[in-house]
């Protein structure tokens, strides 16, 4: 491959070869891979035709994980060694579990970390690596059929999500290997299928419903830019708890005791779905429950009885409904179109209660099983440069307030909800004795002003604090929360400049050391080789790196002098070189090289692009002029 | 460097306190197209992390100045006055009077027979108040010199006031709703 092939002045650079991208929905009850093709989004099939994949990973030992529709099929005869709905355990500690259900499905072992795990034939697991599963399992059926390796992937989460659950499904992907352009919230994604399908523009609400999630997004559409007003929701609300409440219910009418075990249980949910599911079609459906004993139970349930049992969950969602419109200072007449999103709004009554509040009918003509799949592929075909020209951009918000333990176990906010991210935000610390060299820093989500309250996010260490008398010196402490909605975390001190380390203790997260052993399991596992692995990736990232440098060289040559374009160039031929070698490490230096290189050129095409923006911009506004 | 630039500056406006709320968020929308993380996916990590640097940037002084608190309190600022949240800040009496009366009027709509209507009473209240400080400020930053400065800063003061009476009113509004 030549090194930088520059095209003629005024032309612009050699068309980029179409890279392969992909949307993943990684659902609580179902998954889903979409990929654009000849401008298209559609859902990827399984061989048999099957879009869906069920999010179930069934563990055996002595042999690979089942993921899918024969895992789920297991789920009621192997209760214990089939994992469902794994959604719902992201970022979660053992004792936040233990509050999401009445009874633990499954057996846990506790971790070093507070990440618990699944005890299984197979092993024990963590729900990242469950989760890991499901997404290879995409992966693979993704570059199946479209014949080749995915350069990256656009996965989606809650709106609700916190930092955590969003941290444990990024490390999730990157233990299948997948590279993630972007963690995209599902409404959002929703909104991008609906927005770019019907070409809307104004308010729109979309009411998200799924397995185990509910998300409430207010979003304003203008001309490309998806403007989340406000989210709102509950991460630990959806269709499985419909179905416990109705398989509650037949506990009652059949007089099955409440220590009733795994496989009855089982069999009650699988029941109590079926019978949800028959309910959206007809009036009311007949009921055979299989018991313990052999014996059968008969029963009927009607659909006003469905309703009555699910109305109080329903209900449930109306909150954060009034509260996004509120915090995004809209009312309900304003919103223009209601998008409804997840299996969970199939269900009559979900539709009926959305359209009162809103006064108006849902919209309900989008498959809602799909659309945030599609969405999210309409992203990542976008992120990974296949449609450089396309004016899309989403702007999305924090759903939950950052703060920081104060004396007294109290809150101070530091990043409120509803603030639309990328976000940075500093706040000045000082020592509180003479010659401190450390503090520490606990950081928590949520709305509360107990620290009991909100949901700890991880306790940040500063160290090498330079040493002086109390009160002296004066830490600059940086939260910054990116495109994904992660936060990070930096500190320096100002009167010396001296930038502090940073340990981190994620509370509900695992340590970098996990994710390298659970890395090393998994490539192990595939038969793969570290070193390779490792070899790979530089590469990729050096060819990342070097296309880069070679657009950038070709749009704003103009920002070089003829020196600094020739140290550049030297830089990248230097890379090039080992790029083709099979040193992962010297890979790794020269593109650092490259990097130290290339930062004043990078400076400056980054002022550039502000000052082109709002240049034309003026422009626009000068033919406006002429219009009227 | 742009990351030094003010606010104003950052979206090519002068430095003053009318602003067209159309030109700003068209201005934003350009700026994100062209700054957003989502334009960098595929670019060096140091573009990466300037991007979203810049992006951040834009997004605060986005919400500074579509705010007309929140950008006079700026504006002063750049114009060299100090804030100090942590001090007693001295109001006049008649303005904590009325204050005081409205924050007793808030712990009142739980007892009276219909609290929702009462409390959308108050806050169309706080509302009303806050358009006539605004314009005030307005008048006042017309005029710019030292004597409207202080003044100016007494009103943000004022307003910042509301603005906390109201979080509380809306927080009562959802308490109630949800006790419904």
């Amino acid at each position: 491959m030549a090194l930088l092939q520059i095209s003629e002045p005024g032309q612009s650079s050699s068309p980029h070869e179409h890279r392969l991208a992909a949307g993943i929905d990684l659902g609580t009850t179902n998954s889903l891979v979409a990929t654009v093709r000849s401008g298209k989004a559609d859902t990827l099939p399984d061989e048999q035709n099957r879009h869906l994949l069920p999010s179930v990973v069934r563990y055996l030992p002595q042999q690979d994980p089942v993921v899918g529709y024969a895992a789920r099929a297991a789920a009621t005869e192997d209760p214990l060694n089939t994992i469902a709905s794994v959604k719902r355990y992201m970022g979660r500690g053992i004792e936040d579990i233990k509050n999401l259900g009445n009874r633990l499905p499954y057996e846990f072992v506790a971790a070093e970390s507070a990440v618990p795990r699944f005890h299984t034939a197979g092993g024990d697991v963590s729900p990242i690596e469950v989760s890991a599963e499901i997404l290879r399992s995409l992966k693979q059926r993704a570059e199946a059929s479209l014949n080749g390796d995915l350069t990256g992937v656009v996965i989606t989460v809650p709106a609700y999500f916190d930092d955590a659950q969003r941290q444990a499904t990024k490390d999730a992907a990157k233990l299948a290997g997948l590279n993630v352009l972007r963690l995209l919230n599902e409404p959002t994604a929703a909104a991008v299928a609906y927005g770019l399908d019907k070409s809307a523009e104004g308010v729109i609400a979309v009411y998200d419903l799924g397995g185990g999630t509910f998300d409430i997004s207010i979003l304003r559409l203008n001309k490309g830019v998806f403007e989340v007003m406000a989210t709102a929701g509950d991460s630990a609300l959806g269709g499985d708890d419909f179905d416990r409440a109705i398989a509650k219910w037949i506990m009652q009418q059949a007089g099955i005791s409440d220590d009733a075990g795994h496989h009855q249980l089982r069999r009650l949910m699988r029941d109590a779905c079926a019978a949800k599911e028959a309910l959206t079609r007809t009036a009311s459906t007949e009921l055979q429950i299989e018991l313990d004993d052999g014996s059968v139970w008969q029963g009927t349930l009607s659909r006003e009885a469905l309703n009555q049992i699910i109305d109080p969950l329903i209900q449930k969602t109306l909150l954060p409904c009034r509260r996004a419109l509120r915090d995004a200072g809209v009312t309900a007449e304003e919103v223009q179109a209601v998008v409804m999103v997840g299996g969970s709004t199939r269900v009559p009554r979900v539709r009926d209660k959305v359209g009162e509040f809103y006064g108006q009918d849902p919209l309900v003509d989008i498959n809602p099983d799909t659309v945030v799949a599609i969405g999210a592929a309409i992203q990542a075909d976008i992120l990974v440069g296949n449609k450089p020209d396309d004016e899309m951009l989403l702007l999305d918000v924090i759903p939950l307030s950052l703060g920081l333990e104060t004396m007294g176990g109290l809150v101070e906010k530091i990043i409120p909800r509803n603030t639309t991210i990328p976000v940075a935000r500093a706040q000045d610390f000082t020592t509180f004795k003479d010659g401190q060299t450390a503090m520490s820093i606990h950081v928590v989500q949520g709305e509360r002003e107990l620290i009991s309250d909100c949901r700890s996010l991880g306790r940040f260490t500063l160290h090498e604090i330079p040493s002086m008398v109390a009160g002296a010196a004066r830490i600059r402490v940086t939260f910054q929360v990116d495109a994904d909605g992660l936060l990070s975390v930096t500190a320096r001190e100002e009167t010396t400049g001296v930038q502090s380390g940073i340990e981190v203790k994620p509370s509900y997260g695992l340590t970098d050391n996990e994710i390298e052993t659970m890395l090393r399991d998994s490539i192990e596992h595939a038969e793969d080789d570290v070193a390779a692995r490792k070899l790979l990736e530089q590469q990729v990232e050096a060819d990342r790196v070097l296309e880069a440098l070679a657009v950038a060289l070709v749009q704003d040559r103009d920002l070089l002098s003829e020196e600094e374009r020739i140290e550049i160039e030297k830089a990248a031929t230097s890379l090039q070189a080992r790029r083709d070698g099979n040193d992962h490490l010297a890979i790794k230096t020269a593109i650092s090289e490259l990097d130290k290189t290339a930062k004043d050129f990078v400076a400056r095409r980054m002022d550039s692009s502000i000052k082109k923006a709002l240049a034309g911009h003026s422009v626009a506004e000068i033919a406006g002029e002429d219009d009227k | 460097m742009a990351l030094t630039q003010n606010h104003f500056e950052l979206f090519g406006f002068p430095v003053a306190f009318d602003i067209d709320a159309h030109q700003l968020a068209d201005r934003y929308r350009e700026l994100q197209r062209a700054l957003h993380p989502d334009r960098y996916a595929n670019a060096s990590d140091r573009e990466r992390r300037l991007s979203i640097q810049h992006a951040a940037q834009i997004n605060e002084a986005f919400q500074t100045l579509k705010s007309s608190l929140r950008r006079a309190r700026y504006l002063l600022q750049l114009k060299g006055i100090e804030f100090d949240d942590e001090k007693e800040t001295h109001l006049d009496s008649a303005f904590l009077m009325e204050q005081m009366e409205l924050r007793e009027a808030l712990a009142e709509v739980r007892t009276v027979s219909d609290p929702l209507a009462s409390l959308s009473g108050i806050m169309a209240d706080i509302k009303a108040r806050q358009q006539m400080m605004e314009k005030q400020l307005r008048e006042l930053f017309a005029k710019d010199n030292e004597q409207t400065r202080q003044q100016a800063k007494q009103l943000v003061q004022k307003m910042q006031f509301l603005v906390r009476l109201q979080q509380e009113a809306e927080e009562l509004e959802e308490e109630l709703v949800a006790a419904m």
